[in-house]
């Protein structure tokens, strides 16, 4: 084991895939010898050279673009799109391309793009450099979501990821890219997609969110806590395909639900799963299911931190549905 | 054809009658290789015309002729087994030249059972993963960018294959264009850009798309050689190919290829060229016919005969008969194959959804379709 930050844990992720599988092919922006504005690829480079870590020109729809071709080659690029914010112009190569080939093809045409970029807001980054769009591409029929929430799991994640043969956008929160710390195994283990992660177990109230939003409801659910509510945390992982069993059995235990996006509310990922909850358990519901979110607006600079869901927001939308 | 006129630049070896040019090179083409040639533009061409009247009769959705643009297909002439080419929706002949079968072509016109997409996109965009052609899309451009990075992995794993990529003059104003040559440039991919410049998209001329001087002088901001050749000229369409594949293999980079053509009829089935221009324009450029013209340089090698023309014309006939009768008589792909390919497994959201399609009354008893 060695204590990790989630830009390490990704850097070690890439470098034990690359080591493994000659196929993997890093290309992006800044990501050569630079190793990323991140440092997300840093060494990679040395270690890897310039075939395979491509430094390449500024513009995202050929990045995207020739990850794809290459992928139709048989190799497994790894893309990397700087900020979400930046991925608009290759917005077509993802949803019309890349999460369309397998299917347009009729099967003949697999194309196993892992798109890595990091998202969210609160680092002083104003509307470009702070979004969260994940659900424009939860919503593209042929994409995987993933989105990790500490150093384990993005390791473990990411490694999975470069191992099946879909299209993944890989979505990494950089507002805790280095704050959030812990133990990584250095060997090479995987974490399967599709499967959530029960934080921390409860009896009155379900939490659940993904990537940066992940410490707040853990701290909401501290708050709670301390004020007699026992909250169930979940971290989703993977957003498409979600686990919907894991998060049953907890909403059924404990009757209530919260979810905590940084993304606009209106179609936000949290309608669907709030929908899905609904549609297989309201019986077991005491209350209608909360949502804290990031609000209909464009993200702003100044007052980002009232725009973003906080600990305090969250208790009070759990306190919402026990009053309820 | 647009108002404007770039100087004749243009690369020939016939003339319009298919006489070889005074001084002309003739690019290395054996007797049987010009018969296949021949057979191929003639199967373009009768395909097209029995298409388009399925098309009319209402027994097909869509359709989109090539009719004048034949020689252009021919790009593909110099690429080997193990290139790739990433086309656009204008390009039948190159899919007939790497073997693609009328049966195939028509089964995904039709997007029945034998379809080889499975029914899953609507007529003209084919996908052949076993000749390396691969998958069409409509909107225009998408495949230059990704035709490069066929040829960076190409470069990366160390073989000398070659990537080639169609597209026409009016994508070249789209950002996709700009950004594909860009990285090709720059990574000295080996790959082809053929630009069929024939004249019109959709209702829009050459001169409403560009205010350069040609669309090969294009290349000259990308660091790559452009050149412009007489699309209906097949000799000279092979000849550039065969330069340009040849410098991609050898690692000196890419290539931007104009082939001057024109496209005679409408853009597809759903257009009316009456509305934005003279009939007269289609009928001069018949003059320069390129399958006129190959007949002309056959005959000159001895090599044509009408009974040649006309046992080809009826093989190629037959075929289509064949294949269009067995493809009316087959139904839709199974409703099951709905959710396949949407990823390699279909997780359990398409598992629910496709139950819950099968369980319907309408899926259960079809003739209520």
């Amino acid at each position: 084991m060695t204590t990790m930050n989630i830009i390490q844990a990704v850097n070690n992720a890439l470098h034990t895939e690359m080591e493994r599988d000659p196929s993997v092919v890093v290309l992006g922006e800044d990501v050569g010898k630079f190793g990323g504005v991140f440092r997300a690829t840093s060494g990679l480079y040395d270690s890897f050279g310039s075939d395979r870590v491509i430094d390449t020109p500024l513009a995202e729809s050929g990045i995207i673009g020739a990850a794809i071709g290459m992928a139709l080659y048989g190799l497994r690029p790894v893309p990397e799109i700087q900020f979400a914010d930046f991925i608009f112009p290759a917005f077509d190569q993802i949803v019309n391309e890349l999460a369309k080939f397998r299917y347009r093809s009729g099967g003949q045409y697999p194309c196993p793009v892992v798109i890595r970029t990091p998202y969210g807001g609160g680092i002083r980054g104003g509307h470009y450099h702070s979004q969260s769009p994940e659900s424009l591409f939860v919503h593209t029929a042929g994409l995987k979501v993933v989105i990790p929430s500490n150093p384990r799991d993005a390791k473990g994640l990411l490694l999975s990821c470069l191992r099946q043969k879909d299209p993944v956008l890989f979505m990494e929160p950089k507002r805790i890219y280095r704050a959030s710390k812990g133990d990584v195994p250095e060997e090479d283990y995987e974490i399967p997609l599709g499967v959530a992660n029960v934080l921390r177990e409860g009896t009155d109230c379900t939490a659940i969110a993904y990537g940066a939003m992940v410490p707040v409801i853990e701290e909401a659910a501290t708050l709670a806590e301390a004020a007699g509510i026992s909250v169930e945390v979940i971290d989703m992982r993977t957003l498409l395909p979600f686990d919907i069993e894991t998060v049953l059995e907890s909403v059924k235990k404990t009757g209530r639900a919260v979810v905590v996006h940084e993304a606009p509310k209106t179609c936000g990922y949290g309608a669907e799963l709030a929908s899905s909850i609904y549609e297989r358990a309201l019986e077991y519901l005491e209350a209608p299911i909360g949502r804290v979110t990031g609000f209909d607006i464009p993200f702003p600079f100044s007052l980002e931190h009232e725009y973003l869901p906080n600990a305090d927001r969250t208790l009070g939308a759990i306190r919402k549905t026990l009053e309820w | 054809m647009a108002a404007k006129k770039p100087k004749d630049d243009l690369y020939r070896v016939l003339d319009n009658e298919g006489k070889v040019l005074k001084g002309a090179k003739v690019p290395e083409v054996s007797d049987d290789e010009l018969h296949k040639i021949f057979e191929t533009l003639l199967m373009v061409r009768i395909v097209d015309d029995r298409m388009m009247r399925l098309q009319r009769q209402g027994q097909l959705g869509f359709y989109m002729k090539s009719l004048g643009e034949e020689a252009s297909h021919l790009s593909v002439f110099p690429l080997r087994k193990t290139d790739w080419v990433l086309p656009s929706y204008r390009e039948q002949g190159a899919w007939f030249w790497a073997g693609y079968t009328i049966k195939d072509f028509i089964n995904q016109l039709f997007g029945n059972e034998e379809d080889p997409i499975k029914g899953r996109q609507m007529p003209v965009h084919h996908s052949a993963n076993w000749l390396n052609y691969v998958s069409i899309s409509s909107p225009v451009g998408t495949q230059i960018p990704q035709a490069v990075g066929v040829a960076m992995g190409m470069k990366i794993k160390g073989t000398d294959d070659v990537a080639m990529t169609f597209f026409g003059e009016g994508t070249s104003s789209t950002g996709e264009f700009h950004v594909a040559l860009t990285f090709a440039g720059v990574s000295k991919a080996p790959v082809v850009f053929i630009c069929r410049n024939n004249g019109w998209a959709i209702s829009v001329p050459t001169d409403k798309q560009s205010a350069a001087e040609s669309f090969a002088s294009k290349a000259v901001g990308y660091g790559m050689p452009g050149i412009r050749v007489d699309g209906n000229d097949v000799l000279a369409v092979i000849q550039v190919s065969r330069d340009a594949v040849e410098r991609a293999r050898k690692g000196e980079g890419p290539t931007l290829i104009e082939a001057v053509t024109y496209r005679r009829e409408g853009h597809s089935s759903s257009d009316d060229p009456s509305v934005y221009r003279a009939d007269s324009e289609p009928e001069e450029w018949a003059q320069k016919d390129p399958i006129k013209r190959l007949r002309g340089y056959m005959k000159e090698r001895g090599l044509y005969s009408e009974e040649l023309e006309a046992e080809i014309s009826e093989r190629h006939n037959q075929a289509i008969t064949d294949a269009y009768e067995r493809a009316k008589t087959l139904g839709a792909p199974h409703i099951d194959t709905l959710f396949e390919d949407v990823f390699e497994e279909p997780p359990w959201h398409l598992e629910e959804q496709r139950n819950y399609l099968m369980a319907q009354e309408r899926t259960k008893n079809p003739h209520h379709h």
